[in-house]
């Protein structure tokens, strides 16, 4: 019975849940309804007096952004002010007519107008927008004497990011640009939007980017009475805005300087640290370009000549490209037989010559390597087959266990954005780097090349800088830094950034002590000897030759590959011997052997740190028939 | 007529008939001031909405023609469907200001929240309809897992205003289906509870160290800053001020359409968008804010009305939820607007600029027609 009658029931309770619904429904549109009538006639005379007539405006107050310095003080980026024409276009009725009458009294042109309609599109939605930047103060004066006409049009006093050296150092300080829609995310992110409201640019890349937060400042806020035109008539009250914090860095731009000028047109990249600290004193990544040109939105010209070029101006070669460390890797290797105890300082190998393994015969054609060679002659002659033997006794998991501490195969952690990991190769990598399971076997001839650098093993020249200032000075392992001090812009207080150890490896000081002696060699009887002829300073140091593609066996004669396939050269270098104050590694790509065109870059550099002798000039290159007896 | 020939007349009746007068009338109305409000807030997006009412309207068309019975077989595969792509963006879905809502299937980023505002009341509706003469405490329970799935995928993005429609819709569903008032009674009143706390102790509730646990952080920002603007004037508090001096400065007349100054001199934030109704009160005065409101009251009404003539259980329960859907909409976005509810990215319905919200509420539309037309049943 009740089955039968259920459906009208349940009609009749939905439709009474209708009414609640409903009720419910009107009730809170009476609170709308209330509400409306709260704001918009209860307080209306309060809401109309903020509103018309004169209203009380919030704006916000840009922080001076901070400057970045050298170590000797040297402004690297700093902000000056200009006047430039604006344009509010939520005030202005029609944009084009408005701009047809300024062109009569200002120069504009196309480009200006092209510029501008970008910017509106990307623009936040209450800001003005400029039309022209750098008016002279004839134009200034020109335009503010007829004010009256243009509603909507400022001249405004803005600050202006300029880098005076151009494009020393650029990958290093990078740039500021407008803020852009994804950097609105990020500001969002951070939860900073307020802070980021009114400023116009942000960090794009380099020490901008990644101290952002320190050289912004905090925004400060204006309230201003506005009239009904919309121009501010009366500041009412201000929180001053509180600059941002200039950086000062560890690099020094006179260094810095006389290395870019020591590689002249060649392409490659130099890291010099100071091993007592980790301060990166020159980080140059040739060629470079302009910052400059970011700084007011590139133009397409512009960026195409830099993104096409086939010599990338915008990568940072020193902490971003790896490359094969070939015989710059040795004095790692011979420091990890002595300290497994897999060699001895006085264990002498004869018959040097040749290395067999598996059937293949490795040769070693240089006259020092033959007989007698020790780990001290190894190193100062670079002796291919001593480290074949070596490094197959020691097994790939061994190398690596002993290399992982020195950061090879692991970011650095530079202070600035962008840098890559490189490769330390084990079993495990190369089981997870191939997807092919052919190809995820590791074999021991794979450990023979790694053990003289070549192989899988890749790695940024501020990787191989880093483990050189972590070996001369004892294995006291510092984050590289190119930020020395946080300089507090109101107090003035200096916060020092990073002085403090972040590692240690324990080594025998009587091992290290010997490599130091042998790369010491390297620059007074081996290798690099002809480069460090007459030097007044003791220094330590080994080169080396990154193959580009192999050669199938075949001897390896320059001249007969093409320029971009020549092999890369190495040298990494620390001066004086005894207590070094500067370590660094230089690549040149395609720069033929390590001697040949790196180590005389070296070299000058070293010349400006120690004696402040400036040679402003291409480092010379060594001739390749010379070079190529010594390391082949 | 007749012999299946082409006939443009009956052919033209067939297409019409669908449509329920009252409904388009009342839809054409909200869209008519949403022309006019994007005429005064961004000129330069009136040809994108002109495509927007072309699609939503198709949409709503599409839907009408189909019998409910019809949009109550979508309601499982639809509701899987979305599940599943919920899923998916938390597996694979791309970042935006902090949240994952977007799913990108490499011909389009969709965002799968938006179709379980539909989904959730059709699968619920289709429930009950299947348990109908026996409804007791488990289908309760069971229409509440099949809210709650979906809810917390949502929740988890995070984001705030799509659970929101999303909860509303199937609680209201739970609700017209004869939830127990001995349950309804007690939420309501610890909600009540809930909020009067924290208004009453606002100020120790938001100070920066204290964690709310349920809620992040920047949605207890919205709450605290609903409760003292000026603490943050340039940031989050910016939003709620200026549209209040907007709506404020309306008066009773409003100022005249495109002559706002808050609008066109000053700034609201988001004024095309989730803030245009500060934009309608501050032009058209309490007058036009009431006109709003009585065209929305009229299109409940007209809801309440086909929801409570509907022949069966599942469809009345769909066209109550989705008017009360149309209701949430409204209210808690003119409540944002006008500072008395907390700032969730809620669009005011027809008339805020946004596509995809349009088109999900056309749907909710031709559904409601659907179910209209379906009411002259034999008896009764």
């Amino acid at each position: 019975m009740t089955e039968f009658r259920r459906p009208e029931a349940d009609l009749a309770a939905f439709r009474r849940r209708v009414v609640v619904a409903l009720l419910f429904v009107v009730a809170c549109f009476a609170v709308l309804g209330a509400r409306f009538h709260y704001l918009q006639v209860v307080r209306y005379d309060y809401f109309h007096s903020r509103a018309e007539g004169n209203r009380i405006a919030l704006l916000p107050v840009v922080p001076n952004r901070g400057v970045i310095v050298d170590r000797h003080g040297e402004l690297l980026a700093r902000n000056y002010s200009v006047y430039t024409l604006e344009i509010n276009p939520r005030r202005v009725r029609n944009l084009e007519a408005t701009l047809d009458e300024l062109a009569e009294v200002v120069t504009i042109e196309e480009r200006d107008r092209r510029r501008l309609r970008k910017l509106l599109l990307e623009t936040k939605y209450f800001e003005s927008v400029p039309i022209r930047t750098h008016l002279t103060d004839e134009e200034v004066a020109r335009i503010v004497a007829r004010r009256y006409r243009y509603p909507g049009v400022e001249v405004q006093a803005r600050l202006f990011r300029d880098y005076p050296h151009g494009p020393v150092a650029a990958h290093a300080i990078g740039y500021i640009g407008r803020i852009n829609e994804r950097d609105v995310q990020r500001i969002e992110e951070r939860g900073e939007t307020a802070n980021y409201r009114g400023s116009e640019y942000i960090g794009k890349s380099g020490l901008e980017l990644s101290y952002e937060t320190e050289l912004h400042g905090r925004t400060g806020v204006e309230q201003v009475e506005i009239n009904a035109g919309g121009r501010a008539v009366r500041l009412m009250s201000r929180t001053a805005a509180a600059p941002g914090n200039d950086l000062e860095l560890s690099l020094d731009i006179e260094l810095q300087k006389v290395a870019e000028a020591a590689f002249g047109e060649r392409r490659g990249a130099l890291v010099a640290i100071d091993p007592n600290n980790g301060e990166v004193l020159a980080l140059v990544s040739m060629p470079s370009f302009d910052p400059n040109l970011f700084v007011e939105g590139i133009s397409v010209a512009d960026w195409r000549a830099l993104s096409d070029s086939p010599d990338h101006p915008l990568l940072n070669r020193a902490s971003y490209s790896t490359y094969p460390p070939g015989s710059t890797f040795k004095p790692f290797m011979a420091l990890a037989g002595l300290e497994s105890g897999r060699r001895s300082l006085d264990q002498r190998f004869g018959n040097q010559g040749v290395f067999t393994f598996v059937g293949h015969r490795f040769v070693d054609r240089k006259s020092n390597c033959q007989s007698n060679v020790d780990v001290h002659r190894s190193i100062v002659y670079s002796c291919n087959t001593y480290y074949y033997q070596l490094a197959n006794e020691m097994g790939i998991n061994a190398i690596a266990n002993f290399m992982r501490p020195f950061g090879f195969g692991e970011r650095t952690g530079l202070d600035i954005p962008g840098e890559a990991t490189g490769v330390l190769p084990t079993p495990e990598w190369k089981r997870q780097r191939f997807s092919r399971r052919e190809h995820q076997t590791w074999f021991g001839g794979e450990t023979i090349s790694v053990g003289i650098g070549q192989g899988y093993n890749a790695y940024t020249p501020l990787q191989m800088a880093h483990a050189l200032a972590t070996l001369v000075n004892g294995g006291t392992v510092y984050r590289p830094h190119l930020v020395r001090y946080v300089v507090d812009a109101q107090t003035g207080e200096r916060r020092r950034i990073e002085p403090e150890p972040i590692g240690q490896i324990p080594l025998k000081p009587a091992n290290v002590a010997a490599m130091m002696r042998a790369m010491n060699d390297v620059n007074k009887t081996g290798t690099a000897a002809r480069v460090f002829r007459d030097a007044p300073y003791e220094s330590g140091g080994k080169t080396g030759t990154a193959q580009v593609f192999s050669l199938r066996g075949q001897r390896y004669v320059e001249g007969q590959v093409a320029e971009r396939l020549r092999d890369h050269s190495w040298f990494i270098a620390y001066a004086p011997a005894d207590k070094p104050t500067i370590a660094l590694a230089v690549l040149v790509e395609n720069g033929g052997f390590g001697s040949q065109s790196a180590a005389p870059i070296a070299r000058q550099v070293m010349d400006f740190h120690l004696l402040g002798r400036r040679a402003d000039q291409p480092a010379g290159e060594v001739d390749e028939a010379l070079a190529a007896e010594m390391e082949l | 007529m007749s012999g299946g020939r082409f006939n443009p007349l009956a052919l033209a009746w067939a297409a019409v008939r669908p449509i329920d007068p009252w409904l388009l009338a009342l839809v054409g109305l909200l869209l008519g001031y949403a022309y006019l409000l994007m005429m005064s807030a961004s000129p330069e997006r009136i040809a994108t909405l002109q495509v927007h009412f072309a699609v939503g309207l198709g949409a709503m068309w599409a839907v009408a023609v189909l019998p409910p019975k019809r949009l109550l077989q979508f309601a499982v595969p639809l509701y899987l469907l979305g599940v599943f792509l919920l899923v998916g963006v938390i597996l694979f879905g791309e970042t935006s200001k902090g949240a994952k809502r977007w799913l990108d299937l490499g011909v389009a980023r969709i965002q799968p929240s938006e179709l379980m505002k539909i989904a959730v009341p059709l699968m619920l509706a289709w429930y009950f309809h299947q348990r109908e003469g026996a409804v007791r405490v488990w289908e309760f329970i069971v229409a509440c897992v099949l809210l709650a799935i979906p809810l917390g995928l949502i929740v988890v993005q995070p984001d705030l205003g799509t659970s929101l429609l999303v909860a509303a819709a199937g609680v209201f569903v739970i609700f017209f289906a004869g939830l127990s008032w001995k349950l309804i009674v007690p939420v309501v009143l610890a909600g009540v509870i809930g909020i009067g706390a924290i208004v009453g102790f606002g100020d120790t509730l938001c100070q920066p160290e204290f964690d709310w646990k349920v809620l992040r952080e920047y949605q207890k920002q919205r709450v605290c800053t609903l409760l003292d603007p000026t603490q943050d004037p340039l940031g989050k508090g910016f939003h709620i001020i200026q549209s209040t001096i907007a709506i404020g400065s309306g008066g009773l007349w409003g100022k005249g359409w495109m002559d706002g100054t808050q609008t066109h001199l000053a700034f609201i934030p988001e004024r095309h968008t989730d803030f245009i109704f500060s934009v309608l009160a501050e032009e058209f005065g309490l007058v036009g804010a009431l006109a709003l409101l009585g065209t929305y009251l009229l299109l409940i009404l007209r809801g309440f009305y086909i929801a409570a003539c509907a022949p069966t259980v599942g469809s009345r329960l769909l066209a109550g939820a989705i008017t009360m859907i149309f209701f949430t909409y409204a209210f808690v976005n003119m409540g944002m607007v006008s500072g008395i509810l907390p700032v969730v990215g809620v669009p005011l319905p027809f008339i805020s600029y946004g596509g995809t919200a349009l088109v999900t509420l056309c749907i909710g539309v031709g559904i409601l027609m659907s179910v209209g037309r379906s009411r002259s049943t034999p008896k009764d």
